[in-house]
């Protein structure tokens, strides 16, 4: 089974419409959207849910007012500024739990907290695995682990031979979970000088973590200059350039009509087809 | 008045915004909070004056008095701490400063050591003050580095916050205690989606919020409807144009082009007072 996880540093660069067009194109996968903060693919591909479960994080202090007496240590050693006036700020909270060590009445408890959804559910397009993150919760690097092991289950049980893996925008928690142990790493970026900014520092994390490294570069006529400047860094840096593909309004009328890139029967399929090709070629 | 400027789907315009209404108000501290992916000097080219490294608390284990009991990575709730009969492993990535591990241990083996996991910069453009912070390649946690950015904030005078995409841990540490939060939108269905996540966690964060649209003209009428059905102002639209695309892949600041739109920042910004005043 082989895990391919698209990512793009900048956010807006065409990450989830890579995606659907690419699982538009592959038999044989299952879709993992690890963006779990800000997951769109099922707006595309309208899942069908088969299975949905609970995620717990990290647990929540709750301080029993009956019982306090006030005396103030869970503030003065509460490291994330989350208790006020002996009331826990809930999202502030990242359930460290020393405020139930320090309390001397033993006021206080540590709640399990639902920070969170997975699903593994049916499309058009094969299974998909995605999840949601309760707005402001922590712990988005345990949900995407969970949403990957998902998508690997679901592939073995199916006998399924890919994990195509939409990853989310920047190069922290949630990025590293995404790309630990995949095969190949899928970076789709612009031609603008935060699109090349970002690129360089997500391609320093891939690096990092010793995965494949391949480069598309998405509306890649709206700036050639720069799109000659990602090349040849790329280039130096041995790095392929999977693709290019030109810029079009069909990126934005495919996700309103709820379609992928192919199914929309775009002009720009052929330079998705040839991406995957790459890809294949790779793997 | 601290103002942030968020979306809850990245490549909306954040930085656009954040930038442009900075040179447009002048006279504000512009911070970026976008610590993984920092962008905003790269289209205001500040002038950096000193950086300072970002240092997060960790435990430092005395192996000579450690008699591996194994509490405190009982205790430890983030798995950051791993006791065998005779070794402690310790993963700094996991670690959130807590300093449980020091607080359980009863030997007395654990102390307060330090670890670097990015800087933060200070620059100046004209009388534009700018502070940002770089998350180290490899590391998993911004929000010590977003903390830090935000440090040195002057509550006296205005402050714009560049905040990072989603609605994650890294996003509440941008937005906590700001008086204002612009949400910049495309609209598309992407972009709605992502929009409705972000508003969810500024009401629950009682947090007084508008919508800037960008790249109007583009996708449909759901973002539109949204705004409308739930009331929330549409402080500005900023229409899909070629020109703007072009300087912002350049990394050149449209008000800086299309001078009109300092005013309608200006403008703006003024309403977003009046709404935070009262």
């Amino acid at each position: 089974m082989k895990q391919v996880t698209v990512l793009s540093g900048k956010g807006g660069t065409g990450k989830t419409s890579m995606v659907g067009g690419l699982a538009s194109l592959t038999e044989n996968k299952v879709l993992a959207d690890c963006d779990v903060d800000a997951s769109d693919l099922h707006l595309i591909l309208e899942p069908k849910i088969r299975k949905e479960t609970d995620f717990k994080a990290l647990k929540t202090a709750r301080i029993d007012e009956s019982v306090c007496i006030r005396c103030g240590k869970c503030m003065q050693h509460c490291p994330f500024d989350a208790i006020d006036d002996y009331v826990v700020k809930p999202l502030a909270c990242e359930g460290c739990a020393v405020c139930e060590l320090v309390c001397p009445v033993n006021a206080i408890s540590m709640l399990e907290k639902i920070a969170g959804k997975t699903f593994i559910s049916d499309t058009r397009a094969g299974p998909l695995c995605h999840a949601i993150l309760y707005a402001g919760e922590e712990a988005s690097g345990k949900l995407v682990t969970q949403v990957r092991d998902n998508a690997r289950k679901v592939a073995s049980e199916n006998d399924l031979d890919l994990v195509l893996i939409d990853g989310s925008p920047g190069i922290g928690c949630p990025v590293i979970a995404s790309i630990g142990g995949a095969d190949l790493a899928l970076v789709v970026t612009e031609p603008s000088i935060s699109g090349f900014h970002d690129l360089k520092r997500v391609l320093k994390v891939v690096e990092h973590f010793k995965i494949k490294s391949m480069v598309c570069i998405n509306k890649y006529d709206i700036n050639q200059e720069k799109t000659n400047e990602i090349i040849e860094y790329c280039s130096r840096k041995d790095i392929l350039i999977a693709g290019r593909i030109p810029y079009s309004e069909d990126f934005t009328k495919a996700m309103v009509e709820g379609k992928t890139i192919i199914e929309y029967g775009s002009e720009i399929s052929g330079a998705v087809r040839k991406v995957w090709d790459e890809i294949n070629n790779s793997l | 008045m601290i103002t942030a400027i968020a979306s809850g789907k990245g490549g909306t315009g954040k930085t656009t915004v954040a930038v442009n209404l900075a040179l447009s108000l002048g006279g504000v501290q512009l911070l970026d909070c976008d610590v993984e992916e920092p962008n905003a000097h790269l289209f205001l080219k500040p002038e950096f004056q000193h950086k300072r490294p970002v240092e997060v608390l960790v435990p430092l284990i005395n192996e000579e008095l450690c008699d591996h009991c194994g509490r405190c990575s009982e205790f430890c709730q983030y798995n950051a701490l791993a006791v065998t009969r005779d070794l402690v492993m310790f993963f700094p990535e996991l670690c959130h400063s807590c300093r449980g591990c020091i607080l359980v241990c009863p030997k007395d083996a654990i102390t307060e050591g330090k670890r670097t996991t990015g800087i933060v910069e200070y620059g100046v453009r004209d009388d534009i003050e700018f502070i940002h912070g770089i998350l180290d390649v490899g590391e998993a946690m911004a929000s010590p580095v977003i903390a830090e950015v935000k440090r040195d904030m002057n509550k006296e005078g205005d402050i714009l916050i560049d905040v990072p995409p989603g609605t994650s841990c890294a996003v509440i540490e941008s937005v906590k205690d700001v008086d204002y939060c612009i949400l910049v939108t495309e609209p598309t269905p992407f972009g709605l989606n992502d929009l409705k996540l972000a508003v969810e966690m500024l009401k629950e964060m009682k947090i007084p919020h508008g919508v800037i649209v960008n790249r109007a003209g583009i996708g449909d009428e759901g973002v539109h409807e949204y705004c409308k059905s739930e009331n929330i102002d549409i402080l500005m639209e900023i229409p899909h144009d070629e020109k703007i695309a072009r300087l912002y892949s350049n990394g050149v600041p449209f008000v800086s082009e299309l001078p009109e739109y300092k005013k309608r920042f200006k403008e703006m910004f003024e309403e977003i007072r009046r709404v935070v005043e009262g």
